[in-house]
């Protein structure tokens, strides 16, 4: 006797919606409104006071991005989800929920530049304070712990050098220490990982990369798994004690395992309000019906690339995480067993000046700050999505000014190839070409 | 709240208001290795209209510490004792599922303390599936993915659920999760499976009573229902359609709706 649960596939073209409660429509409607009538009066104050379910104003939810939302929450086998604006404001929704003024994070230093700033930069301005540790450095996250600590945050695989986290090993420590661990699972999307199985307790994504696939619409959500105990002890009082914004309410007590998402809506969608657009919401939900398909595209698309660019005789070095010799290769096999994505870095031989030269000249792959599109994407981190770190930052978050971060795409391999080998001739010649 | 029921801590739930015996009360049973979350669309809404809610987790599920009790007429009697432990003299009672069986036998053990009566998801007797119920006593996950494929209705494994961002069938399992399977699920589908006495214990029934069942109800089939329905003499029914076992969660706004009509006529904040 077997569970008749729907399985992946069926959950990314399915979950969330009910034509029937939608005039039929096969399709997700996008209700582009801002706000819902109420029954009566009695309705309208047990809506307020979360008595029960249903939409007020879009700020809070919309039914369009309540689709988007269970879908991605059943992909990631989550227990609630609450989507966003972008993806940063994901990240921001989720430490503003967790955190107060005088709390400290542990976080990975290999993330995207946005997020490096993010904790470097901005979350002090609400006395947040950060210890930044190197992703493969596991033990080194349980020394950066302190007793203010409120969770730990890390990319899976680390943006833009590839370099992978524990998570199991790092899960260990943060529950032995009685806080959350926060995964941003964007280059994983849950066909690759499914962060909750390997000791996440909450998932981020930026919904724009590859969840979506199609470049057209920026989104991000949270994801919360359910099983982290929020009353096990006393650091998260916002979550356990009574909260005044609703008349004495405590989260942990009445919803359990979705405590931290109400939360983060009550407060944090109400009180900041990065809501996402029931466009977005829809071209997002778009992407996903095809999410397993592009997947296996891209990785397989992926590791030729390393194959090509490892053999290649400009290139100095390629970093992912299926690449011979690649230090959490066996981690990797480990927990992304279905394929290690498709980032791939690699270093050009010449320098800063012949990555300028190459990223100039080829003509198939675009130069943007984007990841995750179905197109091939190329950029030079060190001068662009990394640009606002000092020397010493870039350093210890792993960049080097010869790399190039590669987005594979789901065109024709042999294309990509052809393309790369006109980037790859102008990068010997920089001088000549570099400003074409 | 926390407080003590024989000697031991318990937890309910009082739906986010103060607990205050002089108001009528209301107490919520929940089922099968769950706790008091799943009546969080019901309890808030008595709790902000007059009404004291109690939605208790029973013994060492949720909150609640102790052992798990090992019958329902076990069960039956120590929600007696939790409308006694919090100063009452009466309560109305609803329940789930297990706690449909778990309230018929209170009110049979302690039919002064009893108002009205509340059965979601009921049946005279739960026999479980072999298979299933041998999974959760070997506190095997299977067994809680069985349970949630069960206890919803084929558009509740869509999702759709009330409260935006929230999906169904992960939650209820987290719910069961909270503890070891065995010694909640494990012990509660055991119970079920022991009581043979409902049909006798429901015709003997003379309060206020209303079944709502759901038209897809797959743990404890909508004929079921219906049959216990007529065996209580009096009892209402409401069919919820389009909807399984989890009516509370599935249809939590018709569910709310019915529960709402039928508590403020039967067991009114101000009685005439």
């Amino acid at each position: 006797m077997d569970p008749k649960t729907y399985k992946f596939d069926t959950l990314s073209l399915h979950a969330g919606y009910q034509p029937s409660k939608n005039a039929g429509s096969r399709q997700v409607p996008i209700y582009q409104t801002t706000s819902y009538m109420f029954d009566d009066v009695d309705h309208a104050a047990a809506l307020f006071n979360l008595e029960r379910g249903g939409h007020i104003y879009s700020r809070m939810s919309n039914p369009t991005v309540q689709v988007l939302e269970e879908r991605v929450c059943a992909l990631e086998g989550g227990t609630a989800a609450l989507a966003t604006a972008s993806g940063m404001s994901a990240i921001f929704l989720t430490i503003m929920t967790l955190c107060n003024a005088g709390d400290h994070m542990v976080v990975s230093s290999q993330l995207y530049g946005g997020t490096v700033n993010l904790f470097r930069l901005t979350l002090p301005k609400f006395g947040i304070k950060t210890t930044f540790v190197k992703p493969r450095d596991t033990e080194g996250f349980k020394k950066a712990i302190q007793p203010n600590t409120k969770g730990i945050f890390g990319e899976l695989v680390g943006n833009p050098g590839n370099e992978l986290m524990n998570m199991p090993e790092v899960s260990k420590i943060a529950k032995e220490a009685g806080i959350p661990l926060i995964i941003d699972s964007t280059y994983q999307t849950p066909y690759l990982c499914r962060p909750f199985e390997h000791g996440a307790d909450l998932v981020v994504h930026s919904l724009t990369k590859w969840m979506s696939g199609n470049g057209s619409s920026m989104a991000g959500i949270l994801v919360e798994g359910g099983t982290f105990d929020w009353m096990q002890n006393d650091k998260f009082p916002s979550m356990t004690e009574p909260y005044e914004g609703y008349h004495g309410l405590s989260f942990a007590e009445e919803f359990g395992p979705t405590a931290f998402t109400m939360m983060a809506r009550a407060e944090g969608m109400r009180d900041m309000g990065p809501c996402l657009a029931p466009q977005n919401a829809w071209n997002i939900l778009h992407g996903i019906e095809t999410l397993s398909l592009r997947m296996e595209k891209h990785c397989s698309n992926a590791l030729k690339m390393v194959e090509y660019l490892s053999n290649h005789e400009s290139v100095a070095w390629v970093s992912h995480a299926s690449a011979p010799g690649h230090p959490d290769k066996e981690l990797a096999e480990k927990i992304l067993p279905k394929g290690t994505g498709s980032m791939i870095a690699f270093g050009i031989k010449g320098g800063k000046e012949a990555g300028a030269a190459f990223i100039n000249n080829v003509k198939l792959a675009s130069h943007l700050a984007n990841v995750g599109d179905a197109r091939t994407l190329v950029i030079h981190p060190a001068s662009a999505t990394h640009s606002q770190m000092d020397e010493a930052t870039l350093k210890f978050a792993g960049l080097s000014h010869d790399m190039i971060r590669l987005s594979v795409g789901l065109e024709d391999f042999e294309d990509i190839v052809n393309d790369f080998e006109d980037g790859f001739r102008a990068a010997k010649k920089p001088r000549l070409v570099a400003n074409k | 709240m926390k407080f003590k029921v024989r000697g031991i801590d318990t937890f309910a739930s009082t739906g986010g208001r103060p607990f205050d015996k002089n108001k009528p009360l209301i107490v919520f049973v929940h089922g099968s290795g769950l706790s008091h979350m799943v009546w969080v669309l019901q309890t808030r809404y008595f709790a902000f209209r007059g009404y004291s809610v109690l939605a208790v987790d029973l013994p060492g599920h949720g909150l609640s510490s102790g052992e798990s009790l090992k019958t329902i007429e076990e069960m039956g009697n120590w929600i007696g004792d939790v409308i006694e432990a919090v100063g009452c003299k009466q309560a109305s009672l609803v329940g789930h599922s297990q706690g449909c069986l778990v309230t018929m036998e209170c009110v049979q053990q302690h039919p002064e303390k009893i108002k009205t009566l509340t059965l979601m998801g009921g049946a005279s007797a739960i026999p479980m599936n072999p298979e299933l119920l041998s999974l959760a006593e070997e506190s095997n996950p299977k067994a809680v993915d069985l349970m949630m494929d069960f206890a919803h209705g084929p558009a509740g494994h869509f999702g759709g659920h009330p409260v935006p961002g929230l999906y169904h069938l992960n939650v209820g399992s987290m719910l069961v999760q909270n503890k070891e399977i065995k010694d909640t699920l494990g012990v509660d589908f055991r119970a079920c499976d022991n009581y043979k006495s409902g049909p006798e214990t429901a015709k003997k029934l003379n309060l206020p009573t209303i079944s709502i069942l759901g038209a897809q109800d797959r743990m404890c089939r909508l004929k079921d229902g219906k049959k216990l329905a007529e065996m209580i003499k009096g009892s209402e029914v409401h069919i919820i359609e389009n909807c399984g076992h989890m009516m509370l969660l599935e249809e939590a706004d018709q569910t709310l709706e019915i529960l709402k009509k039928f508590i403020l006529e039967k067991d009114p904040i101000n009685p005439q």
